[in-house]
Order: structure tokens, then sequence, then C-alpha cells
């Protein structure tokens, strides 16, 4: 049975969430009423959508979300040194598989951490990508790589719990060298606005699981990933 | 489930407990932004994240604490780099716009903790100067002193080599820092992430840095990542003093094993311990930091 939350009755009467927030008073309650009232709802349980993979809730949402992005890059790696791109010098070999071991690492930690709360293999789609070009190639390390960043730093305050915290930053710092590494040897900018907002305040433009998955659902065959309890 | 009610009741118990939740407070400024970025389904943990700042560990180590903390490594960072850019000679011709574009990045970074703080800068971090030549730090390591022959990087702003490889220690101990004090945030979805964007940014140059290193001296095996510790992490091996001072950046980053999970069992020890940088506690950060203040 589902129950009639705050927000739904916010929906229906059009009352904007911020005239909500103000009517009722401190910012502090107005939040710990909804959070009562969607805590209700809570104990409908998750509703299963055969047609997409659900990353579940909590932290192990956050986890499985790294998992999932971690198995692509990592499938994105393994292909670009079983099949490298036309006059690959060693630098850039060596380099392409330090990072495939890397992101290999990553996957494998969160299986392992995971264990019985992993969701399944993906099965990557790199049709899209022309892996004997070398442009091809690093344009799209370098978009999975800044993805990663993203996706990392977006999801950090949904981390409840702080060894968790630890970890991912453990690992998207490492995201980071790949990235700016990538971008040297594509012989661009360290850093331009799309990425990092150099001209503003000199952050990272982090992403939300819900933009970070639209774009990585782009690589995937089968059941696109949805994370409808990840914001 | 009454709320208001339950609020009342731990007052009763608490008198301080509706301070400790006040939007005043600092550990939850952010709480507007629960209210209007965060949707339903996430909410019932608004109200215990609400609790574990009210009571948790976080009280320890307060948002302006890190915040200041932060603060103080970039101002060293800043000035640092604007000291170089300052020595005519030091810096190649065609690496100047790069360094440039690291400095004003860095500049950024000061500019927005500073406004972030607001008045709740603390009086250390008010009194430091970022300008070239700045009379608060000495980026030779040698704490002020005198005698040269204590500077682990004498020349450091003479020769570019040591001039990046110190760069590069401030960056490396920049991500670190961060990494640590990331916990200390938990939950706070505004200050949080903003402190994870600022780490990330961290890492990209210090990922640059290392690998223009490498490409001015083909010899240095380092790489845009952190292996092993020790020269094998800082790419510096002589001096004796310049190669102590550079480890120390680098204590506790050949470790291969995270939660329990032995990292090396699936990639080469190598690899294990560059795919996972480490982070470095508040005072292993003022150690370093100490060692460039006059």
């Amino acid at each position: 049975m589902k129950t009639t939350t705050q927000e739904d009755v916010l929906a229906k009467e059009g009352m904007a969430r911020r005239s909500f927030l103000k009517f009722a008073g401190a910012g502090a309650i107005a939040a710990g009423v909804v959070a009562t009232a969607s805590s209700c709802q809570k104990h409908d349980g998750v509703v299963s959508d055969p047609t997409a993979i659900d990353l579940g809730t909590g932290d192990l949402a956050v986890l499985n979300y790294a998992y999932a992005l971690e198995q692509l890059e990592a499938a994105f790696y393994t292909q670009v040194i079983s099949s490298p791109y036309a006059n690959i010098s060693t630098t850039e070999r060596n380099y392409l598989t330090d990072i495939r071991d890397h992101e290999v690492a990553h996957r494998e930690f969160f299986k392992a951490a995971l264990a019985g709360n992993a969701i399944a293999a993906l099965t990557p789609n790199f049709s899209k990508i022309n892996f004997a070009d070398r442009t091809s190639v690093l344009s799209y390390a370098k978009a999975f790589e800044d993805l990663g960043v993203a996706a990392y730093n977006g999801a950090g305050y949904l981390i409840k719990s702080a060894d968790y915290l630890t970890l991912a930053g453990k690992i998207v710092s490492v995201e980071a060298r790949h990235a700016a590494l990538i971008r040297t040897l594509l012989g661009i900018a360290i850093e331009e606005d799309t990425i990092v907002s150099v001209s503003g305040d000199g952050l990272e433009l982090s992403q939300t699981p819900q933009k970070v998955l639209d774009q990585a659902n782009q690589f995937l065959s089968g059941k696109p990933l949805i994370a409808p309890n990840l914001m | 489930m009454n709320l208001l009610n339950i609020i009342e009741d731990i007052h009763a118990a608490d008198p301080e407990f509706k301070d400790r939740i006040s939007p005043r407070r600092a550990a939850i400024k952010n709480i507007t932004s629960f209210g209007t970025k965060v949707a339903a389904a996430a909410l019932p943990f608004a109200f215990s994240t609400l609790f574990k700042k009210a009571y948790g560990q976080t009280a320890t180590r307060s948002v302006n604490d890190v915040l200041n903390f932060a603060l103080t490594a970039e101002i060293a960072e800043l000035g640092l780099y604007n000291t170089g850019l300052s020595r005519a000679g030091l810096i190649p011709s065609q690496d100047v716009p790069a360094i440039t574009l690291l400095r004003n990045v860095e500049t950024k970074h000061v500019e927005f903790l500073r406004r972030t703080l607001g008045s709740n800068v603390n009086s250390t971090n008010a009194s430091l100067s970022f300008a070239a030549n700045t009379p608060n730090f000495d980026y030779t390591g040698n704490k002020g002193l005198n005698t040269a022959s204590t500077a682990p990087f004498p020349n450091v702003f003479t020769n570019y080599d040591v001039f990046l490889a110190v760069v590069n220690a401030f960056e490396d101990t920049g991500v670190r820092a961060y990494k640590g004090q990331a916990p200390f945030l938990l939950g706070n979805q505004v200050v949080l992430t903003a402190a994870l964007n600022i780490h990330s940014v961290e890492a990209r140059h210090a990922a640059f840095i290392r690998r223009l290193r490498t490409i001015r001296n083909t010899s240095l095996t380092i790489k845009p990542w952190i292996t092993g510790d020790g020269a094998t992490a800082s790419g510096v091996a002589s001096p004796t003093l310049a190669a102590t001072a550079a480890a120390t950046v680098y204590a506790g980053e050949a470790v291969t094993t995270q939660a329990g999970v032995n990292i090396a069992s699936f990639v080469s020890t190598s690899a294990a311990q560059e795919s996972f940088d480490e982070p470095l506690t508040t005072d292993q950060v003022l150690n370093i930091l100490a060692n460039f203040r006059r």
C-alpha cells in the first residue's frame, strides 16, 4: 500500500517546495518532517523494475554504482591493451597498461567487498569506439576518466560510512590522475571549464548519479542501470 | 511518528539539543540543501544525519576547522607557485602557460575557501601571505633558518627540476590532506562535495607535474600515480636531506590491502599500491607544512 507522502501532497497542490520550507519555518524542522513522511513510504519496499538493474539503497547502492563504473572502465582498457591502436608508443602502452591494472584492481576490490550484495557482471557495448584509432581511444579514455571523477565526487555526500567515504576518496584521486595523464597524451590543456571550473571557483564539476548513469548506459548492452534511491 | 514531539522530548533531556541542530551550527548549514535538493526517498537519512551531526565524531573537528586547515595548505601552495612564476628564467617559456594555469586554479581555491569561511577565517590564515616571496614560508624546507647546509631544497627557485619536485610534493600533500579530512565532513552535501571537488583537482595537478618531471628527465622512473613510498614515490633520491624531506610526503603509500581485501592478489604489487591513494592525518600534514614555515 502506498502511503501519501508530504511530497505527494505538495505535488498535488502545486506548492513550490521552497515556499513550503518557508511556510514550515526552520529548514531543519521542515527537512525532518519530510523525512518522517517518506520513511513511512520505505516500508513499501523497493519496487523492482524488470527492465532495468536497480543499484538499490544506502551505501550498498553507492558501492554498486562505483562497481558498475569500474567494470565499464576495466573492460574498456582491457580491450585497449588486447587490441592496441596503430603505432602505439612504448610509453603510451605502459601508461595504458598501468591504468588497465588500476581499473581491474578497483573492479575486483568492489566485487570482493560487496560479495553477495554485488550487482551482476555487466556487458559493455563499445561499438562507438574505434579501437584502431589513437584519437578515438584516448578521447573515450578521457571521457571515462572525467565521468568517473565527476561520479565519485557527486556521490560522496550520499555515503554514510566514514570508511567507505575514505575508500571512495582513495580511488577518485587515482581516476583524476588518469584523467590528467590522458590529457597530456592528447596534448590538450590540463584543465578546461567543461570539467573543472577554471574561470569559476577552480572546482571539479561533479555530477549526479542520474546524469552519470545516462552516460554510462550508452556503453552497456542489456538492461540499463538505474539508481532511483541515489539522490 | 511526530518529529516535533520527538525534538521537544529530546530538548527536555538535553537543553542544548535545539542549538545542536540549529542551522546556525556550521555542521548543518547545508540542511536547507537537503530540503531543496534531496528527494523524499533519500530523506530518512537526512534525519539520521542530523543526529550524527549533532552528536557524532564530527564534533571533534568542525567544518570551519577543516576549511581553515585546507586554506593553510592552499596558501602555502599558492605562495610556492607565485614565487616560482616571479623568478625570471626559472620556468622555461614553454611551461609558463601550464604553470600559470595551475597557479590560477590554486588562487581560485584560496578565494573560494576564504569566501566560504567568511568571518571564520582563523587568525593564522588571516596573517599568511601567498604573494611572491611571501615572508611566511621557506620553500627550501629549512624553516627559515639561515644555515644553508640544513636546507633540503636550497635551489628550489634556481633549479627548475627542484622547483617541480617541491611543487609535486605540495600537490601530493594536498591530495592526501583533503582525503584525510573527508570523514569530518561526512554527509555534508555542500561542504564535502566542494572539498571533494578540490581534492580531485589537486590530484590532476599532481599527476600533471609528475608527468612533466618525467618528460624533462627520462631517467626518472616516477609515474603520474604514486608507486610505493620513499624515493620510489617522490622521485627524489638525493641529496639525502631532500630525499628524506620528500619521503615524508609519501608515508603509508605502499600499502596493498584495502578494507581487508588483498589488492595484490588481483594485480602486481606496484599496481596495487598505485590504484589507491592514501590519506594523511591532520598532524602528518601539519608536520610536513611545518618544514616550510618560517
